[in-house]
């Protein structure tokens, strides 16, 4: 085994929206042993099928495997790994953060530094809305420890690619010839 | 198609009369239906269906399912399920057919409505039969099998978009690997259950011979290149034939074709093939760098790729090199242990051989006299070899010997089978008789769970825990019992009379073995180690010399 840089890769996939298609997905990364550290799931732009988005953490044949082994699931059409493609990467959070008269205005101002958004205010707390990379939400939330965080939801990540085409369009390395092994040197 | 009814699945019985043209076949235990489809698809080549009621009936199923799914077997396995409203509500006899079955087949099915069960056969056959096979399970509520609805049957399956099989290999990856052969001073063939699924036994000797390269098959590539043939190497891993693993060590070229570089055959994966670079061809990109290191991945069917590749590759001979395994041959001969006067495993299955002039479908379990089998019995027709191997099923040898029966009425199949796992299957006998199937059976009988034993013997000093069986039935009485012909035969003088006697019986028959308890199969490369690690042999057997029915 040539041991190979463990790391986080971003995989979408496109689905058939069919019910247990997630627990198909979720099933095999379990028994294969993947580590899943982000998954999200959505409808897509084309009725009947869903968009999944993994963050995936291992190495190069992890993520060839990954990959290969999704596209064994029937209902799963389409895999890329966008990791090394130019993407926007979004994630969406709630924060339940407790405030008093006091604290209120200097919430509000980091509130508005990070253009969050305060979508509810009760005598005792606020719950703030915040969207962008895992950095910019990991950082709020770091702001907004010292004022007791009563709860936080995280979406996790959602990607898609820049320019015209679709996220995914361009096939992966797995997938050259319909679904046929890479060119390359495949390396355990 | 093979069943065992209960309520859930009674609608779909009670509309069999209707359908005389649908055969099925009432069996003792769901397990033994899956296996026995199993089986029906491995010697047909066509699909094997089988059929269970709800919950226990389903659960029955998850073992040859599982078995399906390792080894690549076509395989519709058809469930009841709870009304449509029952389900989630753990109703009597209700169970998550599909979340349990779901990492054991290719792909399952819970039908919600008549009107599509025609698209979900339709799509069922033509996944667990295209691209690499496997099992397909559809569970069916009650209460849609009573539904009724309008019936148009798809011509094609136009509703998968996430399933699209390779066939063709890449022209530019088929030219790399025939220069790559065509420059192998030592190239091998490893050839598995791809190349029988894929129908590529004419292909693959075209290949073999134009490039001079000998073939070794894989457990489950067995009968895949005939065993006469005399480029032909026998199996490789844990218990192949010494020469073969040290063929690979040596190889410099290794041509995986259907195959999967199982850890049975690489043994530890670092040290496998050290000198080799690496063609593997198989029609699951998955497979393809999953377990070793390739140069040259090809994805596709194994007959197209290895047409293709056997015109690509220039005429060449090999004298070296086959020099070279000729002289392992002769270095690493693999003898049994020397026992005066005993009945050996080894011996019945030659005896076999001879007997059946290598024309039988051998049907075995797992264990000791799969072993036995896999190395003895010299295959040379295509399909002819039935046995579990990926999920090493014990007990698949009746069942399985039903459906191969089934399947080919022309051939006379023998099922090979261990005491214990035969003690597993054996209510199926029942099946067999109302059937009239004539099966026999050579029961390998050490009163032990023989593998087991041989596993504490070798490598847990001796101490012998939970491998006897002191309480074994008579099996001829017991064969006697369901009308069956028996005998047991415990000389070995006497043992290709009693197989040229059962061979005679129109009918089942049963011979049950009284094997020498302590031989083992060899050679035994320990789980994980290397070719210098394989223990070829007991000591005594090379001083003692081999007996001549052997040679």
């Amino acid at each position: 085994m040539v041991e190979l840089a463990s790391q986080y890769h971003t995989i979408t996939a496109v689905v058939e929206d069919k019910p247990g298609v997630l627990a198909r997905v979720a099933s095999m990364f379990s028994r294969r042993g993947f580590n899943i550290s982000n998954l999200s799931v959505g409808h897509s732009e084309t009725p009947g099928l869903s968009r999944m988005t993994f963050v995936v953490e291992g190495d190069e044949w992890v993520v060839e495997q990954v990959t290969k082994q999704l596209y064994k699931l029937i209902d799963v059409v389409r895999v890329s790994d966008i990791s090394d493609d130019s993407i926007v990467i979004r994630e969406m959070a709630l924060v339940k953060v407790k405030s008093t008269p006091e604290t209120r205005p200097e919430i509000m101002q980091i509130v508005d530094i990070f253009r969050a958004n305060i979508v509810d205010v009760a005598t005792d707390a606020l719950i703030i809305e915040v969207t962008g990379d895992e950095g910019k939400v990991d950082a709020l939330v770091q702001l907004l420890k010292p004022y007791s965080i009563k709860e936080t939801m995280r979406t996790g990540r959602v990607a898609m690619t820049r320019g015209g085409p679709a996220t995914g369009s361009k096939k992966t390395s797995a997938d050259t010839t319909d679904h046929s092994a890479p060119d390359t040197e495949v390396v355990p | 198609m093979f069943g065992l009814p209960g309520g859930a699945i009674m609608p779909f019985y009670q509309t069999l009369p209707e359908y005389p043209a649908l055969k099925h076949i009432l069996v003792r235990h769901e397990q033994n239906a899956g296996h026995a489809a199993d089986g029906y698809a491995r010697a047909s080549g066509k699909v094997g269906v089988c059929v269970a009621t709800s919950g226990p009936g389903a659960t029955n199923l998850v073992t040859p399912l599982a078995n399906a799914m390792m080894d690549s077997i076509p395989v519709i396995a058809l469930t009841g399920q709870v009304p449509r409203a029952a389900i989630g509500r753990d109703a009597f006899q209700e169970t998550d057919t599909t979340g349990i079955t779901m990492p054991v087949t290719k792909h399952n099915y819970l039908a919600m409505h008549a009107a599509d069960l025609p698209r979900i056969f339709k799509e069922a056959f033509h996944i667990a039969r295209t691209g690499r096979p496997g099992p397909v399970l559809i569970d069916l509520p009650r209460d849609v099998l009573e539904e009724v609805a309008e019936f148009e049957y798809p011509d094609q399956v136009t509703t998968l978009r996430g399933y699209k099989p390779t066939l063709e290999g890449s022209g530019r990856q088929i030219k790399r690997a025939a220069k790559l052969i065509d420059d192998a001073q030592r190239p091998v063939i490893l050839a598995g259950h791809g190349v029988l699924i894929a129908n590529a036994s004419a292909e693959l000797r075209q290949l073999a011979e134009k490039a001079q390269v000998p073939v070794i098959t894989t457990l489950l590539g067995i009968s895949g290149f005939s065993s006469d043939h005399v480029l032909s190497m026998g199996m490789p891993g844990m218990h192949g034939q010494a020469h073969n693993n040290w063929a690979i060590d040596k190889a410099d070229l290794v041509i995986g074709v259907g195959m999967r570089f199982d850890d049975r055959v690489t043994g530890k994966i670092s040290t496998f093939a050290p000198s080799a670079k690496v063609i593997h061809i198989d029609i699951d990109p998955a497979e393809v760098g999953k377990n070793v290191r390739v140069t040259v991945p090809i994805v596709g069917d194994a007959r197209r790729v290895l047409h293709a590749l056997a015109k690509e590759v220039a005429t060449t001979t090999r004298p070296d090199w086959l020099k070279e395994i000729d002289d392992l041959k002769d270095r690493h001969p693999g003898m049994p242990t020397s026992q005066p006067d005993k009945l050996l495993p080894q011996q019945v299955i030659r005896d076999l051989h001879e007997a059946t002039a290598g024309r039988a479908i051998i049907v075995t379990g797992v264990g000791q006299h799969q072993m036995f089998a896999a190395q003895h019995y010299g295959f040379t027709e295509p399909n002819t070899w039935i046995t579990s191997g990926g999920l090493g099923t014990m007990g698949f040898e009746v069942p399985a010997a039903m459906g191969a029966a089934v399947a080919r009425p022309d051939r006379i199949v023998w099922s090979i089978a261990g005491d214990g796992g035969f003690q597993m299957t054996m209510s199926e006998l029942a099946t067999i008789v109302e059937q009239r199937l004539p099966i026999k059976f050579a029961i390998l009988n050490n009163n032990s769970l023989g593998m087991v034993r041989q596993l504490q013997d070798l490598f847990y000093d001796g101490v012998r825990v939970a491998t006897a069986y002191s309480g074994n039935p008579d099996f001829v009485k017991l064969a006697e019992a369901y009308g069956i012909w028996a005998i047991r035969v415990s000389d070995p003088t006497r043992v290709r009379d009693a197989i040229d006697q059962a061979n005679a019986v129109d009918g089942p028959t049963l011979i049950d073995f009284d094997i020498a308890p302590e031989e083992n199969v060899y050679p035994h490369l320990p789980a994980g180690g290397t070719a210098a690690e394989m223990i070829e042999g007991p000591v005594e057997s090379a001083e003692k010399g081999a007996p001549a029915w052997l040679s």
